[in-house]
């Protein structure tokens, strides 16, 4: 398995939600839907400018998938996938196996 | 390399291979030490539930049985919804040392991919971790 492709989209949806802004617009998208940049900037206190430049950034991390709607207006909407690959990294370091073998040794040791 | 597929910890006990297996195969040793209460189905096949205290709750798929040497599971990878089809596979390898037991756990599984991210980097050309636990399941089956 090519592991580094791995690393590189855990490396994107890392960066990318490190930013405040960046995750208020991925949390918009996933709570309201598809929108564009214009939808976004009427809903959140960023100008539409700022969502624009973000909205790129994150299309190039695949977390946002640019779809033409009506008129030319393009709406973005969430791609779910690279999340998926970085949740599985946070499941790893989430699975806590120290506690339950030191209770496993504590049980055995009482009986 | 850093993202993680697997976690493995060994760890010296003063009991004896049988006694550790009681411990990880019935109710009242999962429920003791594991959880805060359990059932188990023991058998290739069966399930098993924890329930916590907290108001989680796990349910594995016991996966491979010989005691009192290797006990294997399968469960849900930990944030993804529980209708997610993806498991990680669990296994303890119990072996004598001395009078206690030298127990080994691995836990494989978190760097498999979603289909669609797999397709995309890779060409669509196997279906990995899910697959490769089908087919270990499907073997273990057909041994006992």
């Amino acid at each position: 398995m090519a592991v580094p492709d791995l690393e590189a989209t855990a490396q994107e949806v890392f960066a990318a939600l490190a930013d405040p802004t960046r995750r208020q617009i991925l949390a918009a998208l996933a709570s309201g839907g598809p929108a564009t940049a214009t939808d976004l900037a009427a809903r959140l206190p960023i100008t539409r400018q700022a969502i624009a430049k973000h909205l790129g950034l994150l299309a190039d991390a695949g977390l946002v998938v640019a779809e033409p709607g009506e008129r030319r207006r393009v709406r973005f909407r969430l791609d779910s996938a690279p999340m998926k690959v970085a949740q599985q990294f946070l499941a790893a370091l989430a699975r806590d196996w120290d506690g339950p073998l030191t209770a496993l040794r504590d049980h055995l040791g009482t009986h | 390399m850093g993202f993680p597929d697997r976690i493995e910890r060994k760890l010296e006990l003063a009991h004896s291979p049988e006694r550790v297996w009681q411990a990880l195969t019935t109710a009242e040793g999962l429920g003791s030490w594991f959880g805060n209460d359990a059932t188990i189905d023991l058998r290739v096949g069966g399930q098993a539930t924890m329930t916590w205290t907290s108001g989680d709750k796990a349910t594995f798929t016991v996966e491979r049985l010989e005691p009192p040497r290797v006990f294997g599971y399968t469960w849900n990878i930990m944030g993804l919804p529980a209708e997610d089809p993806r498991r990680t596979y669990v296994e303890f390898t119990l072996e004598p040392a001395g009078a206690g037991t030298t127990l080994t756990v691995v836990e494989s599984g978190f760097a498999q991919l979603p289909a669609e991210v797999h397709g995309k980097a890779f060409g669509g050309n196997s279906d990995g971790w899910t697959n490769e636990l089908g087919e270990l399941a499907a073997y273990l089956d057909g041994r006992s």
